[in-house]
């Protein structure tokens, strides 16, 4: 081989996604156990999810539709008849020493999601979506040079979401994860709960010298469950791989597992030791065929999608693409937005309003718009406020957040806290005069040219009537009697 | 023949609970005297359940009491094959990695028996894991055969065989993945059917290989298995593979079979095979003729690729059902084991015989990486043709006869030491599994040395009717199911 020394930026970077997410239904995917995320550890199990000989499992229609529902919206193919399959391989959280899975004929094949890159849109292929069964959780931490086996998440609906290798950046990496994660919750077939681990990515990783069309070797890396992981570990393994090319190594097939703690990863196992899974139809369950009547009843019953929607906001509300952005964030606050509007809220304040205000307020206490206090209606009445003259804007940011906490109706509150704004013409001069009077010195220095103390003389103004002053008013006064 | 009341089948039994002429104590406790008089030779069960069927009994004698809830299995001593999950008795499988496990469920047959107020004597011996044609891969000890103690039941429902052939019960419940049922029904002397792939639920039927396995009755005569199935057939939400088909009553077709088209498939009929099995089974169809019924040769050409077609699909898929035995859960788990390999390793390497390790390594290697093609999906392949070769010769008959095994039952260590040779006892059984279609096996004779020999009757898928109906107008004009072992 060559040993041809070439910079890093050179090399284009290919990933590919598999994500797992955990599907929204009540019930596990072969039993009817409940799949409620902490409870005491086996006690969401019975003979089925527990392996016990001579048990058979039944597939939870719920689960089905909610591959339906996904495979429609990324416009992939429904098979007409998709196997489950056994994937085998021992471990102790796995009872059955295999997994149900799905392997030569998953419930959903092709489709594709687009992903803002730059500013523009990437379309991302989606090679296939299949169901399968979570496995337990082992326990380590109780000590005792004992371990331990939850079964609560044995069972559990997963839906395994394979991308094509069309992904050529982390930044690239995480916007696709991102659009996925908006899709799934969207469709409410998954909560998206990163931390409870609802949501999970495996990435496959490799380089190729640029212009090269063959694939380099991948690594896989495993049980990345943040964004921000998901970017540093492709960043990690992309210098990784780079080095090692560059000091003229091989880049061997491996699985590693990303260390957030430590910024690195390290190898579980090579190909080599790669088990063999054997996987082979599922001899206890027959083949899923929905109905064309079923698929259609899921096609009619999708909700708008967040791509659609984004598009729909800007065109109807004349608002800019990133606002649009962020009020599509989430099905629950895009219904919010236009609640809002369809009580007589003006859409462009509207979006700002919720942007900076709301928002700022929901963050600050990690609350989201669904157990937010102030409704559609408050808010269309507090535009209402403005719009008359009631009060001026900056004081309906101190009526919002009163709002904000009680859930109060806007009027009331500035009716009890005396918030109406002053617009009389004599009140508002002859506090302009007090003010004025109070300040001779900067009076003089203004009349000499020093214009920028018009703002001093304003906030003076303000001050005085806690904000209650019309603003345009105290302007219009204030340049008259500065003259 | 003796008077005494377990010499009864389920229909005489029922005929005098119902005038309460006998009660189902009395019947119970006639049973549990025979066992104890014949078990000692026969070795029949692995578990006896004498309190709960005391209990059973009880519960049945107040049902013909009030008259409420009686079926025609009400009160009826069944024993039940130790591979079906008994909620509270111990299931093992015949197998040391189950020998202490208690499940806390009860299979959906178990449940139809229980709830038809039937009452369980105990659990019958078997191969382990059911895998096996002669119950000597047992790991609590062989059955004997009632007819002659020398030699094996048949398998791997040989307990359940000799139980109903020794009259240690009135009727068994089996399993049948390639035989199993109607093999040591032939060796016995007894009735026994294999219903169609999914007329009976599996749920709790501890698997063997999932796509062959099916639960049928063991009985003393047809009008009995038909009893039987009728209490145990019908689709169960709780198993994907069980039909959603309507459940006749098996016992309303009655005996005729003028112009009924017996097939008669040459490959089953091969210069070798046992004279005397020969000249039963074509004497029981030129009997069958003489009733009305047409003869009609037929050819079911794929036959002898079913054997290895069997082994090779029903090993993969016992490789991985019997994954579960790891020692984590439930079962045997090696002591003071070094790491998790070491407890997976001898936990299994202590707990299974060596058939089931047999098969488990040859369906592992079938299922590889690399082997797949030529082996596992070669042979789903061919078992298409096997099939289809079912199809075609039921385009021209209602049923096809043939003998149940080569030979009549072997002497006990005769092939224990030559798999090959014991695989080959289910020669003409296996298609029958491979192809899903009911099949059942009664008595047509005896050997010279006076074994029972086994009429198979094949039919088209959930047609049992037409298959009982053909072994009831045989059963009627023989004598062969009254013929009785000496035995106790």
């Amino acid at each position: 081989m060559t040993n041809v020394v070439t910079p890093q930026t050179d090399y284009e970077t290919v990933i590919g996604l598999e994500v797992h997410a955990q599907l929204l239904t009540r019930s596990k995917m072969f039993c009817g156990c409940a799949t409620t995320f902490g409870a005491e550890p086996n006690t969401q199990v019975c003979p089925v999810c527990l392996g016990l000989p001579g048990v058979l499992p039944v597939i939870n229609r719920g689960a089905v539709e909610c591959a339906i529902r996904f495979g429609l919206a990324v416009n992939g193919r429904i098979s007409a008849a998709g196997r489950f399959a056994r994937k085998n391989y021992f471990y102790p959280d796995l009872p059955k020493g295999y997994q149900i899975s799905q392997y030569e004929a998953p419930i959903c094949e092709g489709g594709w999601l687009d992903i803002p890159v730059d500013g523009r849109s990437k379309r991302i292929r989606i090679t296939r979506a299949h169901l399968e069964e979570d496995a337990g959780k082992n326990l380590h931490e109780m000590g005792e040079g004992a371990s331990h086996v939850d079964l609560n998440r044995a069972g559990t609906p997963l839906l395994e979401i394979v991308s094509e290798p069309d992904l050529r950046s982390s930044d690239e990496a995480v916007a696709y994860l991102k659009a996925l994660h908006e899709l799934v919750v969207y469709l409410g077939i998954c909560d998206g709960n990163m931390d409870e681990g609802s949501f999970r990515c495996d990435a496959n990783v490799s380089i190729r010298p640029r212009g090269r069309e063959a694939f380099g070797t991948r690594a896989e890396l495993k049980n990345i469950n943040s964004f921000r992981y998901v970017k540093r570990a492709i960043e990690y393994e992309v210098e990784r791989q780079i080095e090692r090319v560059e000091r003229g190594e091989r880049i061997v097939q491996e699985t590693r597992l990303f260390d957030p703690q430590r910024g690195v990863s390290v190898s579980m196992r090579s190909k080599e030791d790669a088990h063999d899974y054997r996987y082979f139809p599922e001899p206890d369950l027959v083949p899923i065929a929905p109905p064309e009547s079923w698929i259609a009843a899921v096609r009619a019953g999708l909700p708008e999608l967040p791509e659609a929607k984004r598009a729909r906001f800007i065109a109807d509300y004349g608002i800019e693409p990133y606002d649009a952005a962020v009020l599509t964030g989430s099905r629950a606050l895009a219904d919010y937005f236009e609640a809002a509007i369809r009580q007589g809220a003006p859409a462009k304040a509207a979006a700002n309003w919720i942007m900076s205000e709301l928002l700022a307020l929901l963050n600050a206490e990690g609350a989201d718009i669904e157990s937010c206090r102030v409704t559609p209606a408050g808010l269309a009445a507090l535009f209402g406020l403005i719009d008359a003259g009631t009060i001026s804007g900056k004081i309906a940011k101190t009526v919002f957040e009163e709002m904000y906490r009680t859930g109060a109706d806007p009027a009331a509150i500035v009716a009890a806290r005396g918030l109406v704004q002053m617009s009389d013409s004599a009140e508002l001069t002859s506090v302009i005069d007090q003010v004025i009077a109070d300040s001779p010195k900067e009076l003089a220095q203004y009349r000499a040219g020093k214009d920028k103390l018009f703002g001093f003389f304003v906030g003076q103004v303000m001050k005085r009537t806690q904000g209650k002053a019309n603003p345009a008013a105290v302007n219009d006064l204030l340049k008259a009697r500065l003259q | 023949m003796s008077g005494e009341l377990w010499g009864l089948t389920i229909h005489e039994a029922h005929a005098r609970l119902t005038t309460r002429e006998i009660g189902a104590r009395e019947l119970l406790e006639s049973v549990e005297a025979r066992i104890a008089a014949v078990e000692g030779e026969v070795h029949a069960y692995l578990t006896l359940c004498r309190e709960t069927a005391r209990a059973q009994a009880d519960e049945a004698d107040r049902r013909f009491r009030s008259g409420e809830g009686i079926t025609p299995l009400t009160g009826v001593p069944i024993a039940l094959k130790d591979n079906l999950c008994t909620n509270g008795v111990k299931t093992t499988c015949a197998s040391k990695i189950l020998e202490h496990f208690v499940p806390p469920y009860d299979a959906t047959v178990v449940a139809r028996l229980r709830s038809a107020g039937a009452v369980f004597v105990g659990k019958a011996n078997m191969d382990e894991f059911a895998m096996g044609s002669s119950t000597e891969n047992s790991a609590f000890g062989g059955t004997s055969n009632p007819w002659d103690r020398a030699r094996i039941p048949g398998g791997s429902s040989g307990g359940s065989a000799a139980a109903v052939a020794a009259d240690e019960c009135l009727a068994a419940l089996g399993s049948d993945t390639g035989g199993s049922i109607r093999q040591p029904a032939a060796c016995c002397g007894v009735v026994g059917l294999k219903p169609t792939y999914g007329r009976v639920s599996r749920y709790g039927l501890i698997a063997f290989a999932s796509s062959l396995d099916q639960i049928g009755p063991l009985t003393k005569d047809v009008t009995d298995s038909a009893l039987m199935l009728n209490a145990i057939a019908g689709h169960d939400p709780n198993d994907s593979t069980s039909a959603d088909v309507p459940r006749p009553d098996f016992t309303a077709d009655g005996a005729d079979v003028r112009g009924l088209r017996v097939g008669v498939p040459k490959e089953y009929f091969i210069p070798g095979m046992d004279r005397s099995v020969e000249a039963a089974v074509k004497a029981a169809i030129a009997a069958l003729e003489r009733e009305g019924a047409i003869p009609v040769e037929v050819s079911l050409p794929h036959t002898e690729y079913a054997v290895a077609v069997y082994y090779l699909l029903a090993t993969a898929e016992a490789s991985s059902n019997l994954a579960r035995y790891d020692g984590v859960r439930y079962g045997h788990r090696a002591k003071a084991p070094r790491d998790l390999f070491d407890l997976y390793a001898r936990s299994r390497a202590e707990g299974f015989g060596p058939e089931v390790k047999r098969r488990i390594m040859l369906g592992t290697y079938a299922l590889s990486s690399g082997y797949y093609d030529a082996y596992y999906a070669k042979a789903q392949r061919v078992r298409t043709l096997i099939k289809q070769d079912f199809d075609r010769a039921f385009e021209r008959v209602d049923v096809i006869a043939t003998p149940t095994a080569p030979t009549p039952a072997f002497r006990a260590g005769e092939k224990t030491q030559d798999p090959l040779q014991m695989y080959l006892s289910d020669i003409f059984t296996i298609s029958v599994n491979l192809a899903g279609v009911p099949a059942l096996s009664l008595p047509c004779g005896f050997s010279p040395e006076g074994l029972p020999i086994g009429l198979q009757v094949i039919g088209k898928p959930f047609d049992e009717a037409t298959v009982l109906r053909a072994g009831l107008a045989y059963e009627r004009v023989t004598a062969w199911t009254a013929t009785k072992p000496h035995i106790g």
